[in-house]
């Protein structure tokens, strides 16, 4: 039969396939613990240090061998993945809102942002503009994002956390120069209207504006702004805005998840660590504002001092800005879906 | 240039016998010292003029060039930007890159696998048996052609989510599927399940039931029937439907993007690994990792090449018995 050869193959690879299941249930030693950090887009690197730092330090003080998962992308599609069963351990996106997302659905309790420090905020940052080398549209504040021939690069409100920052700030830096809500809807809707390409997350976007070369400015973290220009090796430039807002990335343990992992422990000495002054320098070493005073003061030559008003300038709270502007039917669909 | 996307024998057969018509120098026998004048006459004749043809033909080479050559070439370009050596260190010496290869390499032939096994059966079944829902069954094996990947994978998170259908119990069970390696490989399974099918169902056809009702005559039993007169006759068809259901299943990112939980070192494919390598400006990389994926595709073009010509053979030299 010729066709023998043919058949053993076909049982080959069924057997293969069938034997090479990993199997997924680890049990290892009950000196190693694993966590999972489901973060947003542009930490990336500053969790790669923090978790190298962490280890060591886990290692020599309570003994214990850990390992860090990482999990990055758009701040509310992280929340959404968190919500539908990925494992998180910890939790640290770039939105209050994002965060307490999971708590809607019982996976933190009430008040969960008041059980670390400086209420669950390791560290600060902000929005700023990259523009082209020698700033050729000459931006210099909000006001000239909305000027003709300008471009604007700035991620998707309603899925990443820059995307919602960058729309709240300039909201925010019309209501603080004493504007109305209604001029600064109009400020935005006019805003959006520059706006070439809406990535899902704030990486999409810096590769959008650094690398495809699209547009003339770019909204983005602070951090990632330095980072990017790092990266172009001279053809962009930072650009302060007079003022800007006050972006505030919580951290959280969820509850739901390392209960039942019996991780709790390892979790919470993992938050903690963001805390101490290795951890804090860290932070600033990456272009975050570290929340401890005596590491921000000591890094005051990096960041340039900057107006950095509160939500509360752009009206209410995280949790209630997120209804009004993003939700379903919220000022930014009315914005966007006018502008099409 | 002939561009074949995987027509069924049938037609590839027509096709060839129309052309041998349009064509009309075939039918002069080249031997006749009067031939090459006539058939040159007969050929300018139904030619458009020179620079038409070159024009066209250039545009046509251009075209290709800079969609497809240029391209491809660019991923190996940018793979050895910094020499064979760190193309090597980039491929294997990152854990998570490792991981990542390896995770394809498991998902993909399981995938296959599990569509073989499943496209053989509906193939069979479609193609040998007159039942109710036979046109239903035909329309959803062609749906994840016409499905997104991404709406695919959203699906599966509805239903294996916890706030789906299935996840409380699931959880309760402690069985994981969503965010893991078994979703992974249904997802993939999903997108890449009409590719078996489709090429068995018209093969099958094609076919007939005659030689599979000669062995029962003769007292086969269905297992020998299948074994030894039915997978012998499809073996090429089906060798191919497997090599074009394994190359998407390694490429496949949408749906795995979605249900993969995007766990670095844990369930990043090959695809993952590349976008993300590339988001972490780390160009040479992520080009080092994708240079893997193309070269694997182009392997997969090679075969696809072989194989086609086989279907088509034995195709004919099972007519030519007949």
């Amino acid at each position: 039969m010729k066709a023998r050869w043919f058949q053993t193959a076909m049982l080959g690879v069924l057997t293969v396939a069938v034997a090479g299941c990993p199997n997924g249930n680890k049990t290892g030693d009950s000196k190693s613990v694993e966590l999972l950090n489901v973060s947003y887009d542009p930490t990336r690197e500053l969790w790669r240090d923090l978790n190298k730092a962490f280890v060591a330090d886990y290692r020599k003080k309570a003994g214990i061998a850990v390992a860090i998962k990482q999990s990055h992308g758009g701040s509310g599609s992280q929340a959404r993945a968190v919500i539908d069963g990925l494992d998180a351990d910890v939790v640290t996106l770039a939105l209050f809102s994002d965060t307490d997302a999971l708590r809607d659905k019982g996976l933190l309790p009430v008040k969960w942002d008041e059980r670390l420090p400086n209420r669950s905020l390791p560290y600060l940052s902000t929005i700023v503009f990259v523009v082209r080398k020698g700033n050729p549209k000459k931006i210099g504040d909000w006001s000239d994002l909305v000027k003709d021939g300008v471009d604007v690069i700035s991620p998707n409100p309603k899925t990443s956390g820059n995307g919602k920052l960058s729309f709240l700030a300039a909201w925010g830096s019309v209501r603080k120069a004493g504007g109305s809500d209604a001029e600064a809807e109009e400020f935005v809707r006019k805003l959006y209207g520059h706006v070439k390409v809406l990535d899902t997350g704030a990486r999409g976007s810096t590769v959008t504006f650094a690398q495809r070369q699209i547009g003339d400015v770019h909204l983005t973290w602070e951090n990632e702004a330095f980072l990017e220009i790092e990266e172009s090796k001279g053809t962009l430039e930072i650009v302060y805005p007079k003022s800007s807002i006050l972006a505030e990335p919580h951290v959280a343990v969820v509850d739901g998840n390392v209960d039942r992992k019996k991780t709790r422990e390892a979790a919470e000495a993992y938050l903690n660590f963001l805390y101490t002054d290795e951890g804090q320098e860290i932070i600033a070493k990456h272009y975050y504002r570290p929340s401890k005073t005596e590491i921000e003061k000591k890094h005051r030559d990096k960041f340039q001092p900057i107006d950095l008003f509160p939500i509360t300038t752009v009206g209410g709270g995280w949790a209630e800005s997120q209804k009004r502007f993003f939700a379903e039917g919220g000022v930014f669909d009315r914005i966007y879906s006018k502008k099409q | 240039m002939e561009t074949r996307f995987a027509p069924p024998p049938k037609k590839e057969r027509a096709m060839a016998a129309s052309g041998a018509t349009l064509e009309s120098p075939k039918p002069v026998d080249p031997a006749a010292p009067n031939a090459p004048a006539a058939v040159g006459k007969l050929r300018r004749g139904q030619q458009d003029p020179t620079w038409v043809r070159t024009t066209l033909i250039l545009l046509a080479v251009a075209f290709m060039g800079i969609l497809v050559v240029l391209p491809v070439v660019n991923v190996f370009v940018q793979a050895f930007a910094n020499g064979p050596e760190a193309y090597w260190r980039y491929l294997t010496q990152d854990p998570e890159t490792r991981h990542a290869v390896m995770l394809t390499l498991f998902i993909a032939p399981a995938a296959v696998a599990m569509n073989t096994v499943f496209g053989v059966a509906a193939a069979w079944a479609i193609a040998r048996f007159e039942f109710r829902g036979r046109t239903l069954l035909i329309t959803l094996i062609d749906l994840p052609f016409s499905v997104s990947p991404v709406v695919a994978g959203l699906a599966f998170v509805l239903w294996f989510g916890m706030q789906g259908f299935l996840g409380p119990q699931l959880r309760e069970w402690d069985i994981k599927i969503l965010f893991s390696w078994p979703a992974i490989l249904l997802a993939t399974s999903f997108v890449t399940f009409p590719f078996v099918a489709r090429e068995l169902i018209p093969l099958l056809e094609e076919i007939g039931p005659d030689e599979e009702l000669a062995a029962v005559t003769l007292g086969a039993k269905p297992w020998q029937i299948f074994w030894y007169v039915t997978l012998p006759n499809i073996k090429w068809g089906l060798l191919y439907g497997i090599i074009l259901c394994n190359a998407r299943a390694m490429g496949e990112f949408g749906a795995v993007y979605v249900v993969s939980g995007r766990i670095a070192g844990q369930t990043d494919t090959m695809p993952l690994r590349i976008d993300k390598l590339f988001q972490e400006y780390n160009s040479p990389a992520s080009f080092a990792v994708a240079s893997v994926l193309t070269l694997l595709a182009l392997v997969t073009l090679a075969v696809k090449t072989y194989l086609e010509r086989k279907v088509i053979e034995s195709a004919e030299t099972k007519k030519e018995a007949v």
